[in-house]
């Protein structure tokens, strides 16, 4: 029995937790298949028997590597980060790491759980952009002051890691809700920096295979 | 539950969430934590903040008795039930967030949160568990379920659907470190919920 030659990652193009995956995965070099599911079409694709099978959370995004399959993206850049240990996601140094998971958590827990789709659905249609621009103020607001201490050129220090594939992503979503950038300039500093980065932009949502003409670059 | 798994002795500094406005939003605990938010770890000289973040670097600093497998398919399966439940379940019916929803939708919001998260993990947990959430193994998967399971219990969510997260629930409570953790046993827990 052989395992599948090629990682498969279940993606939607424009979800912030995709993203990060993306990037890990062409920092790492890791050639890979996509598989779009599309979570606004068909009454949302996430929700289909299939996909619940492989992700009972009915989130992208999940990848299929080394077979086994995995969902939750930190979960999934912290298993890439073991065993592709090349480059580097990770400092060597406990306290730094703890750092980057920090941050990490800050925006993966902190932040994007309270804005995502199913939470928005929630809140209704009325209440979104409002409900959306506070969560993540009240996460850039916190963000901004951590990175003070932390940042270098990237999230902590001077070297790539985790913090800075959740900080993308995320700031793409803080412009898609109109947020106002202008109190945070240490974020759109790295954000800026990050995006020049060759990884940041293969996997940007602009250049996906599931990304609409209109939005393509 | 960490702390007293791996028998690293500390001291409690209690925020009360709820007393003068929310002790967390005092300039001194802002300072010590942006978000506002506990728990928040000093260590070492250093003060971390996010409870998985501080989890690891217990891990990778005192790294005995285990709360991580060695296998690193194992340890993204603790990591993804850790993270269903630190990103999925509790930031959706956390205090701040239920302070937004309103009073009279409280209830309702977070059983849903609890009940749709549940719904995943009891799947998630009947390929992963054996004696524990993965294996046979405490991991710091098992950390991050006790403490949800209680918030269920607290939002009267009916558990009758969740066989598996309750049987490993109450295998856990029965070990000493999730009892002297428990919240009816600490030094801020009010006199009428005290243990």
């Amino acid at each position: 029995m052989t395992e599948s030659s090629k990682p498969i990652l279940y993606s939607y193009f424009r979800s912030s937790c995709s993203w990060r995956v993306r990037i890990a995965l062409a920092l790492k070099s890791i050639d890979y298949e996509t598989i779009p599911v599309n979570l606004i079409k068909d009454q949302g694709q996430q929700f289909s028997e299939e996909f619940q099978a492989l992700n009972p959370m009915k989130q992208v995004p999940t990848l299929k590597i080394d077979g086994i399959t995995i969902s939750q993206s930190l979960a999934i850049i912290e298993f890439l980060e073991e065993t592709r240990p090349t480059p580097r996601l990770l400092p060597k140094d406990p306290k730094k790491r703890a750092q980057v998971r920090m941050i990490s958590d800050t925006i993966a827990s902190g932040i994007q759980p309270l804005q995502n789709l199913s939470v928005l659905k929630q809140v209704g249609q009325e209440n979104q952009l409002a409900w959306a621009q506070k969560v993540i103020h009240t996460g850039f607001d916190a963000l901004e002051q951590i990175l003070r201490s932390t940042a270098g050129k990237y999230c902590v220090g001077d070297e790539v890691s985790m913090a800075d594939l959740c900080l993308v992503p995320q700031v793409a979503n803080a412009e898609r809700f109109k947020v106002d950038l202008t109190p945070y300039p240490t974020i759109s500093r790295i954000n800026k920096t990050l995006l020049a980065l060759e990884a940041f932009q293969v996997s940007h949502p602009c250049r996906q295979p599931d990304t609409p003409p209109e939005l393509r670059a």
